[in-house]
């Protein structure tokens, strides 16, 4: 497939000159961070959200996608009057280091050579570790003047971030919500993952990974692993409901013409998803987080990650969620319970899957407003 | 779609009367955990009315999602599980109401309780009821009543016991009671403090604060 729309569109974002020095120990020379805000941070900063997101998600949380023209990610959660009020908020999301909607990731130019007009990174991209995509948020805030966060939420990829940053950060967060995810990935977790990079190396258009010097777009690859992990957020329910073993008949007469009506629509899915997301960026963020382990991160002991932690914790697992169980996302609560943090943590009824962090589900929009509206009285924000 | 969210409401006049009796033996600004919180009436209460830093563990998840909702720290988890986590005297009291006998090893989760919190405040129905005793007694069949209101094989009272049984297990656990009180199903205060065979006799539910010798 030909390059389509590169994502030359209008970002916010901003530039460190400074660079930002990774956990594999090379150090990038330029660093930019792509990122929206909604609401207004009010006069003692003190209103903050941060939002991480997930592995193929992007800073449009809460507004049209410049690019597939789709509703925000998360409108359900982020808006007026929803969970994470804007009325009440000033909400961030930054493209995570590594992506492709802005911030520094492979398609940027190298910053390695002196070269007038250097090439992307590509495959050479330094790897990058789910505690540099967090530095590098934590640059912004810096530059936003914001000294303390009032929370950080996220999941799946997205609350291992809300988890580091507590680790990392822990006097700049005063309360975390880290939903469906886990403190490391399981085999399976790395398994899947590895399918995915499997099916992008299997491209002919991947051209040694330098598809990007001929025009190509390793779409075949890219959409298989979008495939391979689309069933991985959904649950064996949700798909029966949904599609059961219902046909679409084609115009041919051939039965293998003929397509399930899931089939079609993981076609769909994989197709749609390559319009918008880069070959080696998926490469280098699920490496990133098939490496994180944030129990290792501190001598194997996950308790001792949030050791003094202050922060306030609220805990989400969906019950059918089989990518992030329910017992990893105990796991955290009890390594919590370890060093007598404050933690609230609950299990939703849900057939959705993974994905149901992402869809109407009214008792963990309620769960989320509530601990967030508690956590403000105790942090003494102005209703 | 907008999500309501309910003001923090002050909760203490629809809360059971025995969480009333509980929260009169709290000190001020101290940290507790309650065990078998339901919807975080009596955490709720301790924040509000004593400053104190209560948190939550409760079984059942409706309830673990309203507590949330309604912006209190609760976790989803229970008294046999969930206890071992936690480091030593990371709490000032710990209390377990009403849940002691429905407990899987109710001497372990004391012990657990002991170790984690400086205090234990318990309260559990008193199997020692006249009623109860008069009931096997004359039917020759478990007794069912306002507190013992399932029938056996339903019931998740599993480790009933009287007040001269509780009395009994401090002893060779070593603690010391540092109070005690048998009520009424209603919360009234029976007045037979000084006779536990008397208050195991007329009491419905008992309440006991110890600590480790």
């Amino acid at each position: 497939m030909d390059q389509g729309e590169s994502p030359d569109i209008a970002q916010e974002y901003v530039a460190f000159d400074d660079g930002l020095a990774l956990d594999y120990g090379s150090r990038l020379r330029r660093l930019e961070v792509a990122y929206q805000t909604y609401g207004q941070l009010n006069g003692d900063r003190s209103n903050a959200i941060l939002i991480c997101h997930a592995l193929t998600g992007d800073q449009y949380v809460a507004e049209r996608h410049p690019l597939t023209g789709k509703p925000g990610w998360w409108e359900m959660v982020v808006g007026a009057g929803r969970p994470i009020d804007t009325d009440r908020f000033f909400v961030v999301c930054a493209n995570v280091l590594g992506g492709c909607m802005g911030s520094t990731g492979p398609l940027s130019p190298r910053d390695d050579t002196d070269a007038l007009d250097p090439p992307p990174w590509g495959m050479d991209f330094p790897a990058i570790t789910i505690r540099d995509m967090v530095r590098a948020q934590k640059r912004l805030i810096d530059h936003l003047g914001i000294r303390r966060l009032f929370a950080v939420v996220g999941g799946s990829m997205g609350g291992m971030q809300v988890l580091e940053w507590v680790a990392t950060y822990p006097d700049m967060v005063f309360a975390a919500v880290p939903i469906a995810c886990a403190a490391s990935h399981s085999a399976q977790n790395i398994a899947f993952n590895e399918v995915g990079r499997a099916a992008i190396f299997a491209d002919p258009d991947w051209m040694g990974g330098r598809y990007w010097e001929h025009g190509r777009v390793p779409a075949q690859g890219l959409a298989v692993a979008r495939m391979v992990a689309h069933i991985t957020y959904l649950s064996e329910r949700a798909l029966t409901r949904k599609f059961g073993r219902r046909t679409r008949a084609s115009q041919s007469l051939s039965l293998l013409d003929d397509m399930f009506e899931v089939e079609s629509y993981l076609r769909h899915q994989g197709s749609t998803f390559v319009r918008r997301f880069d070959a080696a960026s998926y490469l280098a963020i699920t490496r990133a987080t098939d490496h994180f382990d944030l129990a290792e991160e501190h001598g194997g002991n996950l308790a001792a990650a949030f050791k003094g932690a202050r922060t306030r914790f609220c805990i989400v697992s969906f019950s059918s969620d089989w990518l992030y169980p329910t017992e990893d996302n105990r796991a955290i609560a009890r390594a919590l319970n370890g060093v007598a943090a404050n933690v609230s943590f609950v299990e939703i009824t849900s057939d959705k899957g993974h994905d149901a962090f992402l869809l109407d589900e009214p008792d963990f929009h309620r769960a989320l407003a509530g601990f967030l509206a508690g956590c403000a009285e105790h942090a003494g924000l102005p209703a | 779609m907008n999500v309501a969210v309910d003001p923090v409401r002050y909760v203490a006049k629809n809360m059971r009367l025995d969480l009333r009796l509980i929260a009169e033996m709290v000190e001020p600004g101290t940290r507790v955990l309650d065990i078998g919180c339901g919807d975080g009436a009596l955490i709720e209460h301790l924040f509000r009315t004593r400053g104190c830093d209560a948190r939550g563990i409760e079984i059942d998840m409706a309830e673990v999602t309203r507590a949330i909702a309604h912006g209190l720290p609760v976790m989803h988890g229970d008294a046999d599980n969930d206890l071992a986590q936690y480091p030593d005297g990371a709490f000032d009291y710990v209390v377990l109401s009403r849940t002691l006998q429905a407990v899987e090893r109710p001497r372990e989760v004391l012990r657990q309780m002991l170790r984690i919190g400086e205090r234990a405040i318990v309260s559990f129905p008193n199997f020692g009821h006249w009623l109860v005793r008069w009931q096997l007694l004359w039917t020759g069949r478990m007794p069912m009543n306002a507190v013992w209101a399932r029938p056996w094989h339903e019931t998740p009272n599993i480790h009933p016991c009287t007040i001269r049984d509780f009395f009994a297990l401090c002893d060779d656990e070593g603690y010391r009671v540092e109070k005690w009180l048998a009520v009424d199903e209603d919360g009234q205060r029976a007045p037979r403090r000084r006779f536990s065979g008397l208050a195991n006799l007329f009491g419905e539910q008992a309440l006991f604060q110890l600590r480790k010798v």
